[in-house]
């Protein structure tokens, strides 16, 4: 069986592979998402623009200062988290007890200051960062050839994934924000400093999407506006998985992106379209999304 | 309230006497577009309270069935308006009837995706022109009997159009229904409640906005002479939240107001900033919520209101 309706199997492979891949970049952002929506109660618009300065940050780390893939993929999430934390402290703490809407124009704002700006600094067309030396190439597995990166990149970001995951529903960190989502007022009368713990949560989230933005320099080409229409694909994504459970955006992330690939293997002209189009559907058969709760 | 009467006075004077006072009748075309998409944007926004993210999908593709209607069928420029806002009413029905089952963030979150769907459809649909566009979109005549070349006569048609959708839209708004709307702004489920079908008033404003977008889309086609990618993109929804919000929210002349601010913006500063253009929106857009939430022109009125009291 090396033909599925006359397509080779290792092309279908090849595109879910990729798919794959996509979907862990989603699932990394929406992750983020859901998360600083669950505590904070923002809508974070400038996901997309952190996750395009953590790949900045790399690939100006690399030519500047020689800094690795490896260490940059410590430091990159770190330096932008920082900007986040800064970024709550200043801006975003002063919209809380608002309309959440006003949370949402507000990053909407900074998403084109970051990425207005990288367009005038850099310039439109993108560079390339190389693939680490160790990750390079890749293994035939008879069935199809899996490119070693690419690999790497869905391990990790599964793994990242589920560390998360692990941390807020299983430890005594998480079960502290989650009593913060919950009544943040009663929490801070037990002694807990919650603007801390808020800012240091918006600093994580962003610290993923930095996270994924390394992660994705090496397969895309690194540009100011590598985020924006991602981001917009990952709010359909939230859409659809409901922002009320951390597992639920992971596994939406990780199945839109196959379902996406193998958009692209039968019908290349809708791969574009079909995350909306599922939206669309979600919306009309279960409006408050698969894994939500209105 | 005579002050404001006064004001409206001078604004209409000058309007009136703008192409001869050497005010390139082309960007007062562009602008009176502009206003109109963020006055129907408004009603939206200030009256129902949805945060629409999507609503370049409105004007872009209202300009490009214009455009194709005008280049592909000859048809007159008159019905081929009206056809872009038929197409324009009908995907606010699609996208307000999906969008209005959810609330607040997520409302704003399904428009802007299904917003970028239109968009991939304009970008891949045969009859757009691709990354082209449609350009070259003659004038023509209106109803066959007022020839649109002269930039003049173009303009006072599109300031009067301007004038009618500016009144229809306070009128809708001052009308039983406006005020249900506003009910349902300020506590929907005491509007439900008292009896009101809310989702069915939010659809028809919903459709009402669109179709409004659709017209300023078509006739801002008709000026420039083309329909490009640009009209249906994500940062074109971006400007007229922008506009709206620094006009104010919920005010009558606020989105005009902003409109006027952000397009001269781009059209003057943009020859001493370069393409600093989009990070200076973002700051102005930060600096609205976090400083201004009413717009210039609410700021003004509640100033006004405290002067009083």
């Amino acid at each position: 069986m090396s033909e599925i309706f006359g397509i080779p199997v290792a092309v279908i492979l090849g595109q879910l592979m990729l798919g794959l891949v996509n979907g862990s970049f989603y699932a990394l952002l929406s992750l983020g998402l859901a998360v600083i929506f669950g505590l904070m109660g923002v809508v974070n618009f400038a996901h997309g623009a952190f996750y395009t300065l953590g790949a900045f940050a790399a690939l100006l780390g690399l030519q500047y200062f020689g800094i690795n893939y490896w260490v940059a993929l410590l430091v990159a999430p770190l330096a932008v988290g920082a900007v986040g934390v800064v970024i709550e402290r200043l801006l975003l703490r002063r919209l809380y007890g608002l309309d959440p809407l006003y949370g949402l124009l507000l990053t909407f704002g900074l998403a084109l200051i970051v990425e207005g700006s990288l367009h005038q600094v850099f310039g439109a067309t993108g560079q390339s960062y190389p693939v680490p030396e160790s990750l390079s190439g890749g293994v035939n597995l008879h069935f199809m050839f899996l490119p070693l990166y690419r690999g790497w990149v869905i391990l990790a970001s599964v793994v990242v994934c589920f560390g998360t995951w692990f941390v807020i529903e299983r430890t005594r960190l998480g079960a502290t924000l989650r009593a913060a989502t919950e009544n943040a007022p009663l929490l801070q009368a037990f002694g807990v400093n919650v603007p801390l713990l808020k800012a240091a949560t918006y600093g994580g989230g962003v610290a993923l999407a930095a996270l994924a933005g390394v992660l994705a320099s090496p397969v895309v080409l690194v540009n100011s506006h590598m985020g924006t229409s991602l981001v917009i694909v990952v709010f359909a994504v939230v859409v659809i998985g409901g922002m009320g459970s951390i597992l639920g955006a992971i596994v939406s992330g990780l199945a839109l992106g196959v379902i996406e690939g193998f958009t692209k293997v039968i019908y290349p002209e809708a791969s574009n379209l079909v995350v909306f189009v599922i939206m669309a559907l979600v919306l009309i058969l279960r409006p408050a999304g698969l894994f939500g709760r209105e | 309230m005579r002050a404001t009467a006064i004001l409206y006075g001078l604004l209409a004077l000058f309007a009136l006497c703008a192409p001869w006072i050497g005010i390139y009748p082309v960007f007062m075309m562009k602008l009176l577009c502009f206003a109109m998409f963020a006055c129907a944007y408004n009603l939206l926004l200030g009256f129902g309270r949805m945060l629409s993210f999507g609503h370049a999908a409105f004007f872009g593709f209202a300009a490009y069935v214009t455009s194709w209607l005008i280049t592909a069928h000859a048809m007159g420029p008159g019905l081929a308006i009206v056809g872009g806002m038929a197409v324009a009413a009908f995907l606010g029905l699609v996208i307000g009837g999906l969008a209005i089952r959810r609330h607040g963030i997520y409302f704003a979150m399904i428009t802007l995706a299904l917003g970028q769907l239109v968009y991939f459809v304009c970008l891949e649909a045969p009859f757009t022109g691709g990354e082209n566009g449609l350009q070259g979109v003659p004038r023509g005549s209106l109803f066959g009997i007022v020839p649109l070349r002269s930039d003049v006569i173009l303009y006072y048609l599109v300031l009067l159009v301007f004038v009618a959708v500016f009144l229809f839209i306070r009128r809708v708004v001052h009308s039983p229904f406006g005020q249900v709307l506003k009910a349902i702004r300020e506590n929907e489920p005491r509007a439900i409640s008292l009896g009101y079908d809310s989702n069915r008033y939010k659809l028809v404003a919903f459709v009402l906005s669109a179709t409004l977008s659709g017209l300023a889309g078509s006739l801002n086609a008709l000026v420039l002479g083309f329909a490009t990618l640009s009209d249906v993109q994500q940062s074109t929804s971006g400007e007229v939240i922008l506009m709206t919000l620094l006009g104010g929210t919920g005010t009558f002349f606020g989105p005009v107001v902003g409109a006027a601010l952000i397009l001269t913006l781009q059209e003057y500063l943009s020859d001493i900033v370069g393409g600093w253009v989009t990070a200076i929106i973002g700051v102005i857009f930060v600096a609205c919520v976090l400083s201004f939430r009413r717009g210039i022109v609410g700021e003004l009125a509640a100033l006004r209101v405290e002067r009083q009291a």
